[in-house]
């Protein structure tokens, strides 16, 4: 990995240890390095490095809240905002714990749409009602309650590559 | 006859996050909000009927009214009118009877 024009520039093997961490981030350097044909230490210095410039923001673990017994609702939320307070609904909106994602959107009219999780359908309607309702600059809400996922999948750098090769 | 301090209480412009916010179904916000009797009056003539059957069967109204204007006697008014069922604009002119009829007669006794 360079530095150039304080932009960042991955090296061939950067990009392979993306793939591999994106598929599991629980192996090891030694792993790593073995599937790739590199030492360990070599690993440790691209992974290092890629923390320390933040390509690798963090690890984290995906739980099945189902299986766990952990019952709630999820719903994506879009906010009509006034567009000189839409900055501030979209920080307010992302120091909520309830809050998950938060993205503009010019799509129609300046929008932020959010990712919400609450308990169940009253708590979500209670957090909009009294937490994103009141906020100065919130025109109207529409929210939608996910019922079934179809695909749950993170950008995968793999078939991003694959497709910009053509 | 009502003391004036509870009247100016109950007649008081209330902060923005006390506000009563109008939505129509869970989460989806009208972009309409009354934060004192006054503005909840004309709003009852205003919003989607749609959002009136909402908050009245979920007994938002009467609580907001209760809690947040501290109207125990509209609270009840509001509450009973849940027992007739109405909907669309019967329930538009019922609530803004009840409602606006409160309005007056507090107004009026605070003037007095």
């Amino acid at each position: 990995m360079k530095i150039k024009n304080q932009a960042v520039v991955l090296d061939n093997l950067d990009w392979k240890i993306l793939q591999i961490l994106q598929e599991n981030a629980k192996q090891t350097y030694t792993e790593i390095g073995q599937l790739l044909g590199v030492a360990h230490s070599t690993i440790y210095d691209h992974i290092h490095k890629m923390e320390e410039h933040g390509v690798i923001k963090k690890y984290t673990a995906v739980v099945d809240l189902e299986k766990i017994g952990i019952k709630h609702v999820t719903a994506i939320m879009t906010v009509f905002t006034n567009p000189q307070e839409s900055e501030k609904v979209a920080k307010r909106l992302s120091e909520s714990k309830e809050v998950l994602e938060v993205s503009a959107s010019l799509s129609e009219n300046l929008s932020i749409i959010a990712k919400v999780v609450a308990e169940n359908q009253n708590r979500l309607h209670l957090f909009i009602a009294q937490s994103v309702a009141p906020l100065p600059g919130v025109l109207r809400i529409r929210t939608s309650i996910i019922t079934r996922k179809y695909k749950d999948e993170r950008f995968s750098i793999e078939k991003w590559k694959m497709e910009s090769k053509h | 006859m009502v003391a004036n301090s509870s009247i100016s209480r109950v007649l008081r412009k209330v902060p923005r996050e006390n506000a009563f916010y109008f939505f129509t179904s869970i989460g989806n916000y009208t972009g309409e909000n009354a934060g004192s009797l006054e503005e909840f009056v004309r709003k009852i003539k205003e919003v989607d009927a749609k959002s009136l059957e909402f908050h009245l069967y979920r007994g938002d109204f009467e609580k907001w009214v209760d809690e947040t204007l501290e109207d125990k006697e509209l609270a009840e008014k509001i509450r009973s009118l849940k027992s007739l069922s109405p909907s669309g604009n019967s329930l538009r002119n019922q609530l803004y009877l009840i409602v606006s009829k409160r309005y007056e007669k507090l107004k009026g006794e605070f003037c007095s």
